[in-house]
């Protein structure tokens, strides 16, 4: 065929769809779900693992979080008696004990996190007191967004210094300086004074992580970081919880121990050292649990292939219903355009002729539908990236995978009607009423 | 006359096998159609008339026999062959019209070039003075469904016209239309008689045949009558 007569094909195809176009529309309508589909379930999931992806790259993939966790004994005993004071949980010594044991540790972060409520003049924000060292910056990848972070010397003096998440310096100062203001931590039993010495910005904010959410609670990044040291001095290590409804009371050292290790190829290895180093200093009692940002990923990774692959399957079937649809409504064409079909013929079109005119009305549907339908997904995720401001990607390997489906749909769906029309004897095509 | 044969055909013969029976449509012909002709078929149905016409228009092809159109004995010819010769060498006018529906004035006389790869923005002119011959000038970008029959058979004798052919052969060329406008394509007909062209024209209506110099008339199979006349004596019309 020469380039100039396919064209003509094309445009004659255009002219024939054009007589019929609410049939056309309806026959596209599968490709336009199909594909639509296609294209929009790949961005919601693409989104959704890019932010967990994200959120676990934060934490990073050459760390290991230990956290404390209350024993599920200690769970059932307090169950009737509420006044109990369970004691729990990490401590200095564990911190101490991985470094020094375990092989390819580099650093460790001790963090301790209370619930508290924390009030500048009439606002006041519930938040999370956090202890933790001055090397919680350069751990956690978080940036400072104003003045500085807590110091080796704030920490060694025990001062009454604290650094604001970034998040909670906007609710609490809506728009003010809050570097060097005075900021009251309420707390059960104490109020404490601090000032503000910073703004930290987390690099994700790690509350939207599935897996630690149940440990952490449901709060914003709503944080004010303040010395170890500060924490230890001020509130000791018990902590009294009213936000649950009934009192709870309990002591734990340490919330969280970050470990940083110097490769991620360590990590994996270092997992039993860790425990036997932490079970060193229990009697069996397992009041830790170990979170392995690296493992999370790579499972992230294997769901995400599992999760696309199934996504295939379903875009396969959806497009061979809306191929079966197309084919059906061609077949009803051809026997509708019987005699066109053999005037066609009478006037010189040979069999090839014909084969490529129906062909390409199959496939021409199945284009404008694959069309219709990548425009619709892109536009959906479009809107619900910049405007319902949830993470939805375009990926442009579902853009092609929906458009050569459509392709192969047509090609595959489209022969044997256009074989069809092409083997009718125009003599009875011609007569054909 | 002097001029040459535009068809010859050579105890062409054609067999419907149905399976259990063979039934013999065309039992042996032996006839000439010369150039600038204008020739009518005639036949009660039965005949024969309706199996001649579609090998003469290349769209079926004889049991055996030769049929020579133009150089080619195209009895043999394969479906991509007989696809091209009907293309090129005839023009078909139907009873119906037979126009597509979606396509206007222009397009529709183009069609037949269309499957020669010849495109119509350089064959356009061609097509519209092809539309002007037959009195459509002025409606070039009309579709099929807004003219009048009369008008469209008009289209479909432009569409016959366009690729030059050796012959147009008409089937009932006027079965669909009222006396006046029959006569309108009659007229037409004559016109492209007197201009030289071949005309072979497969009727039953006398009217029509009258219009011919030449009435073959089949009967079971074979001619039974082959006259050239040009008044109106000839009226025997064979008995079923």
């Amino acid at each position: 065929m020469v380039g100039s007569s396919f064209i003509r094909i094309i445009q004659a195809g255009f002219k024939s769809l054009r007589l019929h176009k609410l049939r056309s529309m309806l026959t596209m309508l599968g490709m336009i779900i199909g594909v639509w589909a296609v294209i929009t379930l790949v961005a919601i999931g693409e989104g959704a693992s890019h932010d967990a992806q994200e959120a676990i790259k934060a934490l990073g993939a050459n760390n290991v979080i230990v956290r404390s966790m209350k024993p599920m004994e200690d769970k059932v005993q307090l169950q009737g008696e509420m006044q109990w004071v369970s004691h729990y949980g990490l401590n200095n010594a564990d911190a101490t004990r991985i470094l020094k044991t375990v092989p390819g540790v580099k650093r460790v972060l001790p963090i301790l996190i209370h619930r508290k409520n924390v009030l500048h003049g009439k606002r006041n924000v519930d938040c999370r007191l956090v202890g933790t060292y001055p090397h919680y910056p350069s751990f956690t990848q978080s940036r400072i967004v104003a003045g500085n972070f807590i110091n080796e010397m704030e920490e060694a003096r025990q001062e009454n210094s604290c650094v604001l998440s970034h998040d909670l310096a906007k609710k609490l100062f809506a728009g003010e300086n809050p570097l060097m203001e005075n900021v009251t931590v309420r707390g059960f039993e104490s109020w404490q004074v601090f000032r503000v010495k910073g703004i930290l910005e987390e690099r994700t904010d790690l509350e939207k992580l599935p897996k630690s959410s149940k440990v952490m609670g449901k709060t914003l990044s709503t944080n004010v970081y303040i010395p170890l040291s500060t924490f230890k001095a001020l509130y000791g290590v018990k902590n009294i919880d009213l936000s649950v409804g009934s009192v709870s009371s309990e002591i734990v050292h340490l919330t969280e121990i970050r470990v940083e290790f110097a490769t991620a190829e360590e990590v994996i290895p270092a997992l039993d050292l860790i425990k036997d180093a932490l079970d060193k200093g229990r009697n069996g009692k397992v009041d830790y649990e170990i979170q392995v940002p690296i493992n999370e990923l790579n499972t992230l990774r294997a769901q995400k292939a599992r999760d696309t692959r199934l996504l295939m399957y379903i875009a396969c079937i959806s497009l061979l219903v809306g191929g079966i649809g197309i084919m059906n409504i061609m077949l009803a064409t051809v026997t509708e355009r019987t005699r066109e079909i053999g005037v066609r013929r009478a006037l010189g079109a040979t069999r090839g002729d014909i084969t490529m005119q129906f062909l390409v009305e199959t496939l021409m549907l199945c284009l404008i539908g694959g069309g219709i339908g990548v425009v619709g997904g892109w536009l959906f995720a479009t809107f619900r990236h910049n405007i319902m401001h949830t993470t939805t990607i375009v990926t442009e390997w579902s853009v092609l995978l929906a458009f050569g489906l459509s392709v192969t749909v047509g090609l595959i769906f489209g022969i044997y009607p256009a074989q069809r029309a092409a083997h009718l004897d125009p003599i009875e095509a011609l007569r054909h009423s | 006359m002097a001029s040459r044969n535009i068809i010859e055909l050579r105890n062409l013969a054609k067999t419907y096998d149905l399976g259990t029976v063979q039934v013999p449509a065309l039992k042996g012909l032996d006839f000439e159609i010369k150039e600038g002709s204008y020739t009518a078929i005639m036949g009660p149905s039965g005949s024969g008339k309706s199996t001649l016409l579609n090998i003469l228009g290349c769209l079926d092809r004889p049991t055996s026999g030769a049929y020579v159109l133009g150089e080619d004995d195209v009895a043999g010819m394969s479906d991509k062959e007989l696809s091209h010769i009907r293309g090129t060498r005839i023009g078909f006018i139907f009873q119906s019209y037979n126009l597509i529906q979606q396509l206007d004035v222009v397009e529709n006389i183009h069609l037949p070039l269309f499957y020669q790869g010849k495109d119509i923005k350089e064959y356009y002119d061609h097509c519209a003075k092809m539309a002007k011959k037959v009195g459509l000038g002025d409606r070039l970008e009309h579709r099929p469904m807004e003219l009048s029959g009369g008008q469209q058979q008009r289209v479909a004798v432009a569409r016959a016209l366009v690729n030059e052919p050796l012959m147009l052969l008409a089937d009932e060329p006027t079965g669909n239309l009222d006396s006046s406008t029959e006569a309108e394509i009659l007229n037409v007909l004559d016109e492209l008689h007197r201009e030289g062209r071949t005309l072979v024209v497969v009727t039953h209506d006398d009217a029509v045949a009258e219009r011919a110099e030449r009435v073959i008339r089949l009967k079971d199979g074979l001619v039974d009558e082959d006259s050239l006349h040009t008044s109106n004596d000839i009226r025997e019309i064979p008995q079923e």
